[in-house]
C-alpha cells in the first residue's frame, strides 16, 4: 500500500465547527494550513449531511471553502508522536499518510455517553446522536415509532429531525429534573441566540411529550427492540417502538491528546485562555476541550487558529466571547447532571463492555480499569473502551485509561510505515 | 443527485439512493443482525459515527468494515454476521 508524506506549519485534526474556525483563522493570518479528517464532508457530526443547514453553518462552511492556503487530507489519524511532531493517518483505501506539523490544533470533538440498562444491546437501541447520523446518511424513518431517552439538549434536536423526516416521536424521556432545566432556561436568557434556538425547537416539538425525571428502565424484544419500560418517579409503563434513541450527554474525544501527552481532566483536554495544551505547540479547541456546544467550539477554534499563527492580539480579543461560552457550558453541565438512580439500572447480568460481552457482575470488587482489563478484557475490544469507558466513569468513578496507539484499529502496513517517515 | 443504483445484501439485490451509508441501507432493508457478539447475541449500529464497531459487516470480501462509515457504491456486496 502507498505511503504519502505531508507537512503543514499548522495542522488541524477534525473538520467540525472548531476545526473549521481554527483552520480559517490560521489561514486568514497567513498560515500554511493542513486539515486532517477521516474523509467525511466538512462540518463534523453536528453539521453533517448539509441539507437543512442554518445560517451559522452556511457562513462557516463558505468561509472554509473560500479560504486560501488550506489543504485537506482525508485520512483517519491512528497514531501520533509529540517528540517528532508527527501524525500517522490512514486513508479509506488503505494508504498511510505521515503528517509533520509545527503547530497542531486538536479539534477531535465528542462522542455520546451511553449508560447500560437491561436490553440496551438489542438491535433497534441506537444512540440518539447515532440515530441522527443514520437518518442524515439515508435511514428511512417514515412512519417509525421512536422513543428518545437519556439527557441533554441533543434529544430535542434529534426529535426535531425525526419529525421532519416523518417519524412518530412517541416521547422524549429526560432524566434531569424539571427544576434544574428551568434554572438552565433562565440562564439562557443571557444568551439570546441560544434562547431563540431553544424556543424554536420547543415550539416545533409542541406535540411531542417531553417528560422530565423520566428514563428507560429496560428495552424489550427477542431479536430486536419491540418496546421499552419507562419509569417516571416510580410510575412504570410500557411503550411500543421501532427505535430507541438513547444518549446521556457527550464525552470529549481525548484519545489523540492523551497519546501526545497532553494533560487531560474529567471535563476535557486541559487548555489555557489561548487553547494551548500542556504540550508545546499543541492546541485543543471545541468539545474535546470541554462540552459546550457549537458557539463555544467556534470561539475556541478561532482563538486556537489565531494563536497558533502568532496573532496573539486577535486571539485575545475573543476572550470575552470565550468566557461567556464557558459560562454556558458550566450551566449546561449542571442542568443535565446524571442522577444517582441511573446507576441502579445496571444489574450483575447487564452487559457493560459490548465488544467483549463483559457483564457488570464480572467487575464486582474491582478497584480500577487496570484490574478490570487484566481480569476480564473489559474495554479491550475494538472500541478500546470508548463505549464502556464513559459508562464506567459514571457507574464506578473510573477514569478512562489512556488509549495506546493505534487509537483506531490500524492496518499493519500503516504502523510499519511510521518508522520510514 | 437523485441517483439510485443496486447493491447486494446477503445475496439479495436492493436499490439504494446515492449517498446512503451501508448501515442505513441495511436497516432500510430490514436487517437487524449486523454481526454477533462474542456470546452470540445479535448486534446492530449503536453510535452511528465509527466508534462502537457494532455495525461491522463484510464489504466486497473485506471483513470488519464499519457500515456506518462506508457509503454505498454501485454493485457493492455486503454480507452480515
Amino acid at each position: 500500500m502507498s505511503h504519502v508524506k505531508m507537512q503543514g506549519s499548522i495542522v488541524v485534526v477534525g473538520v467540525g465547527p472548531a476545526g473549521i474556525a481554527a483552520a480559517w483563522a490560521a489561514a486568514e493570518a497567513g498560515g500554511d494550513v493542513l486539515m486532517v479528517d477521516n474523509g467525511a464532508a466538512a462540518g463534523g457530526q453536528i453539521w453533517r449531511g448539509g441539507k437543512a443547514l442554518d445560517r451559522l453553518s452556511t457562513k462557516w462552511l463558505r468561509r472554509l471553502e473560500r479560504a486560501k492556503g488550506i489543504r485537506r487530507v482525508g485520512a483517519l489519524v491512528v497514531s501520533a508522536e509529540a517528540d517528532r511532531k508527527l501524525l500517522l493517518a490512514e486513508t479509506a483505501e488503505g494508504g498511510s499518510v505521515g503528517v509533520r506539523y509545527e503547530k497542531l490544533i486538536l479539534a477531535t470533538g465528542a462522542r455520546e455517553r451511553f449508560l447500560p440498562f437491561a436490553g440496551w444491546t438489542l438491535p433497534g437501541v441506537v444512540g440518539a446522536g447515532g440515530l441522527q447520523a443514520l437518518v442524515k446518511s439515508g435511514l428511512d424513518v417514515r412512519g417509525k415509532r421512536v422513543v428518545l431517552a437519556g439527557s441533554g439538549p441533543l434529544l430535542l434536536a434529534v426529535a426535531d429531525l425525526l419529525r421532519e423526516r416523518e417519524a412518530t416521536v412517541v416521547l422524549i424521556a429526560e432524566q434531569a429534573r424539571m427544576a434544574a432545566i428551568m434554572r438552565f432556561g433562565m440562564k439562557l436568557a443571557s444568551a439570546p441566540a441560544k434562547l431563540i434556538q431553544a424556543v424554536v425547537l420547543k415550539a416545533r416539538l409542541a406535540t411531542v411529550p417531553y417528560l422530565t425525571g423520566c428514563w428507560v428502565e429496560r428495552a424489550e424484544g427477542a431479536e430486536r427492540l419491540k418496546s421499552v419500560m419507562l419509569n417516571q418517579g416510580g410510575r412504570r409503563w410500557r411503550v411500543e417502538c421501532d427505535y430507541l434513541g438513547t444518549g446521556f450527554g457527550l464525552i470529549p474525544n481525548m484519545e489523540l491528546a492523551g497519546l501526545l501527552g497532553c494533560e487531560t481532566g474529567p471535563g476535557g483536554v486541559v487548555v489555557d485562555a489561548r487553547q494551548r495544551t500542556s504540550v508545546e505547540g499543541v492546541y485543543c479547541a471545541g468539545e474535546a476541550a470541554g462540552i459546550g456546544g457549537v458557539d463555544k467550539s467556534l470561539a475556541e477554534g478561532e482563538i486556537a487558529g489565531w494563536a497558533a499563527a502568532g496573532q496573539e492580539d486577535t486571539a485575545r480579543a475573543l476572550e470575552g466571547v470565550r468566557a461567556k461560552q464557558l459560562g454556558f457550558a458550566a450551566a449546561l453541565g449542571e442542568a443535565f447532571g446524571l442522577r444517582e438512580e441511573l446507576k441502579g439500572l445496571v444489574t450483575a447480568e447487564t452487559v457493560v463492555c459490548r465488544c467483549e460481552d463483559v457483564r457488570m457482575g464480572a467487575l464486582e470488587g474491582m478497584e480500577d480499569w487496570r484490574e478490570a482489563k487484566l481480569q476480564t478484557r473489559c474495554g479491550m475490544g475494538r472500541c478500546q473502551g470508548r463505549v464502556c469507558g464513559g459508562a464506567l466513569e459514571f457507574l464506578k468513578g473510573w477514569t478512562p485509561a489512556v488509549v495506546k496507539p493505534p487509537v483506531f484499529p490500524a492496518r499493519v502496513a500503516t504502523m510499519v510505515a511510521e518508522d520510514e517517515v | 443527485m437523485d441517483e439510485r443504483f443496486e447493491i447486494r445484501i446477503d445475496g439479495r439485490t436492493y436499490e439504494v439512493e446515492r449517498g446512503t451509508t451501508v448501515a442505513a441501507a441495511l436497516l432500510n432493508a430490514g436487517v437487524t443482525r449486523f454481526h454477533d457478539a462474542p456470546g452470540g447475541e445479535p448486534r446492530a449500529p449503536l453510535c452511528g459515527m465509527g466508534i462502537c464497531f457494532e455495525c461491522m459487516v463484510r464489504i466486497n470480501g473485506e471483513e470488519g468494515c464499519l457500515a456506518c462509515q462506508t457509503v454505498c457504491r454501485r454493485g457493492m456486496e455486503v454480507v452480515t454476521r
